[in-house]
């Protein structure tokens, strides 16, 4: 389904759209408050992405010397080329280790490779720790929102949801009680798991360390009680000093909700004594957004949110809309380099007003590319014949003076006399819930030719 | 000083009275004005719609019609920001350049080439500014929301010394009216939706005209407003810019 179908479902119920933009503009508002008290975050903006820039220029010795790094400290390294390979080295370490009880911290990248529905058909639990993403898990849902996953669903959805899975009381969607029974429920799952998943925010090349942002402090509790910890990214996460983080923590935090920090930066070097430690680096089509000049930079991303938050139409849509792992504008012109046929609606799912490259904490010219994915797309995708043609015709026109001025005639004059009922019909979906203006009889051509023939 | 003036070809058509206020205001502040009989669009709507390859004629057209002049002045940011932003679709020729180079929004040529900040105008309403997208983030006619810079609007320092005028504060002061040129069509329930929304917050802060330098916006809200029956005026920047003498609005 096209974003603006999906979307004006999504618009049917006016007050759920009300209270999804207001929930999250909160976000955004938040996170203005929190840049502004920070003395040159434009700065930091700019560090952060010259620094993104400068490692995906040299992604290839970067990721070499993060390889070594990690070996030597005792990690075991895995490459996949795409998502089926990632699942398949999941699975293999799985099964080394007879594992049938997994719990997962929040990973997008493992959302992409469809990493849970694999495991699942092969018989192994998985659990989403997170606490957003547990409540979609149990939803069976995809994540609206990369950092905040369940922010489509009301508290009130949760309780119902909690009370069919988790056998709670109703509560009539109490917040404090309802967090209390997620807590309980996953402590028992945490102590259960036979191996932990998380995804990594930033890795290290110098030190073949590993960070993983998290609020409630669930990546951390999987990884410390399983004896296995496998951690899974794309190679666009390094970065290629431990002294960076203090530019991209900084980031993070604040732009995703205002923090300063986030709750729990975990940093992850080395196995415990007599555990194992995993990383999966991933490409899954990264490498060839990569080779692609216009669309490099999206690959800078941090994964904040922040364009998702501060975007007027990802709020008035949800994130479902998308029908995207990503969601959103960064899912907007990430989502065409890995199926442009598929993902074709959404640069158009965008009035080009440009928020969110000017709320990026790493400076992707995220509209300029929505902009340029429209101009390729047109191309290389069928496109209805009515727009095709109309395009082509509104091209000529404006090209010749003469013919402009003859339309505009027509135009000015159907709009005058024409009644409104056949104006506002079907075809012109426009008139659907707006006015057109009324045709003037006369053109600013016309009056600028009189008023010089009138000698004023 | 040649400055030639380009109107919009859907001001051309529909609101020429914002034409007209242009041409006006800019002759009351002494500048001589050419209006090149030739123009049509800027290219813009085939552009943004993708269909970039479409509007190379009509972006010749532009340059033949301008490359003459010393400043380039249209009341609208948005065409401003398409020539100086995506003109790149034709080779770039000495003329291409210059023309790029010179194309001014209406505000930002008052205010920051003829440094005039009080253009003798009088209008005795609340006025709600709408900061037009391309104009705000594309130009940068004035601070953006999320950016931690200093605050500033052109359009806003030239509407403060406006007699008897009272510019409103928006709950959201700059987020997008949803026009989007074709999008207003092809996502229609979310472009009503926003500029719904716009609308409310004008209104809940007591507004009683809305202006933006974009008339595109500005056709986009009319149309809700004049369909839901609001008791909102919505004119053009250049509409109260020159307005002299007694005013009256016709609601």
């Amino acid at each position: 389904m096209s974003h603006s179908k999906a979307a004006t479902i999504f618009n049917k119920d006016e007050k759920k759209v009300n209270w999804h933009d207001k929930a999250l503009w909160f976000v955004r508002h938040k996170r203005d408050i929190s840049a502004h008290t920070v003395k040159g975050w434009e700065e930091l903006r700019s560090l952060g992405q010259g620094i993104k820039a400068h490692t995906l220029s040299n992604l290839d010795t970067y990721l070499i010397q993060f390889e070594k790094n990690a070996l030597n400290n005792g990690v075991q390294v895995h490459w996949a080329k795409d998502g089926d390979e990632h699942n398949k080295i999941v699975r293999r370490i799985l099964k080394e280790h007879h594992a049938k009880k997994v719990v997962k911290s929040k990973s997008m990248l493992t959302e992409e490779c469809h990493l849970n529905p694999f495991l699942e058909a092969e018989g192994i639990e998985i659990i989403d720790t997170d606490l957003g993403e547990r409540i979609v898990q149990l939803a069976k849902e995809p994540p609206s929102h990369i950092v905040l996953p369940a922010i489509h669903k009301t508290k009130e959805e949760v309780d119902e949801l909690f009370q069919e899975h988790l056998g709670t009381k109703p509560s009539g969607g109490d917040p404090q009680y309802l967090t209390g029974e997620a807590r309980k429920h996953l402590r028992q799952k945490f102590i259960e798991a036979d191996v932990a998943i998380t995804g990594v925010n930033f890795a290290i090349a110098e030190t073949g360390g590993f960070v993983v942002c998290t609020n409630e402090g669930n990546a951390d509790m999987g990884a410390h009680l399983a004896p296995v910890h496998i951690a899974c990214m794309g190679i666009e996460k390094l970065i290629p000093k431990q002294e960076h983080l203090g530019v991209f923590l900084r980031l993070l935090a604040r732009s995703a909700t205002g923090q300063h920090i986030t709750t729990y930066s975990s940093h992850f070097k080395r196995p415990q004594k007599g555990n194992e430690m995993h990383i999966i680096i991933v490409d899954n089509g990264r490498t060839e957004q990569l080779s692609r000049p216009d669309f490099r930079s999206s690959l800078h991303c941090i994964r904040c949110g922040a364009c998702m938050n501060t975007c007027p139409i990802y709020r008035r849509s949800g994130g479902h809309s998308y029908d995207a792992t990503i969601p959103g504008p960064i899912g907007s012109i990430l989502s065409p380099g890995k199926d442009l046929k598929e993902h074709s609606s959404l640069p158009f799912a965008s009035t080009l007003c440009g928020s969110c490259s000017d709320v990026c904490p790493v400076k992707i010219d995220i509209h300029a590319q929505l902009y340029k994915w429209r101009q390729i797309i047109t191309k290389e995708t069928p496109q209805p014949f009515v727009k095709k043609f109309s395009m082509k015709i509104m091209g000529s026109i404006f090209s010749k003076p003469k013919q402009f001025e003859q339309v505009g005639k027509i135009a000015r004059w159907s709009l005058r006399n024409l009644p409104k009922g056949m104006i506002n019909s079907k075809p012109n979906v426009w008139g659907k819930e707006r006015d057109l203006p009324l045709g003037p009889k006369e053109s600013f051509d016309e009056w600028f030719k009189n008023r010089k023939k009138d000698g004023q | 000083m040649k400055v030639g003036l380009f109107i919009p070809c859907y001001i051309n058509q529909l609101y020429p009275q914002v034409g007209k206020a242009t041409l006006e205001l800019l002759e009351r502040l002494n500048v001589e004005v050419a209006y090149p009989s030739g123009q049509t669009c800027c290219g813009q709507p085939m552009a943004n719609s993708g269909y970039e390859y479409e509007s190379v004629g009509a972006c010749n057209n532009f340059v033949d019609n301008f490359k003459e002049f010393d400043y380039i002045v249209m009341p609208s940011g948005s065409c401003a920001y398409h020539v100086k932003k995506h003109f790149d679709v034709i080779p770039q020729t000495d003329d291409v350049v210059k023309v790029r180079e010179n194309v001014y929004e209406l505000c930002d040529f008052i205010l920051n080439v003829l440094k005039v900040k009080n253009v003798g105008a009088s209008f005795p309403y609340k006025v709600g500014l709408h900061k037009s997208c391309h104009g705000l983030r594309g130009l940068r006619l004035g601070s953006c929301s999320e950016m931690v810079t200093e605050e500033y609007s052109y359009i806003g320092a030239l509407l403060e010394e406006v007699s008897g005028t009272e510019i409103i504060e928006l709950t959201r002061e700059d987020e997008c009216c949803g026009f989007g040129g074709t999008f207003a069509v092809t996502e229609e329930a979310i472009s009503v939706k926003m500029g719904k929304d716009r609308i409310q917050d004008h209104l809940d802060n007591g507004a009683e005209v809305i202006t933006a330098t974009d008339t595109s916006c500005l056709m986009h809200l009319e149309g809700l407003v004049t369909r839901n029956k609001q008791p909102l005026k919505i004119l053009h920047i250049a509409e109260i810019l020159n307005s002299v003498g007694d005013q009256k609005l016709k609601k």
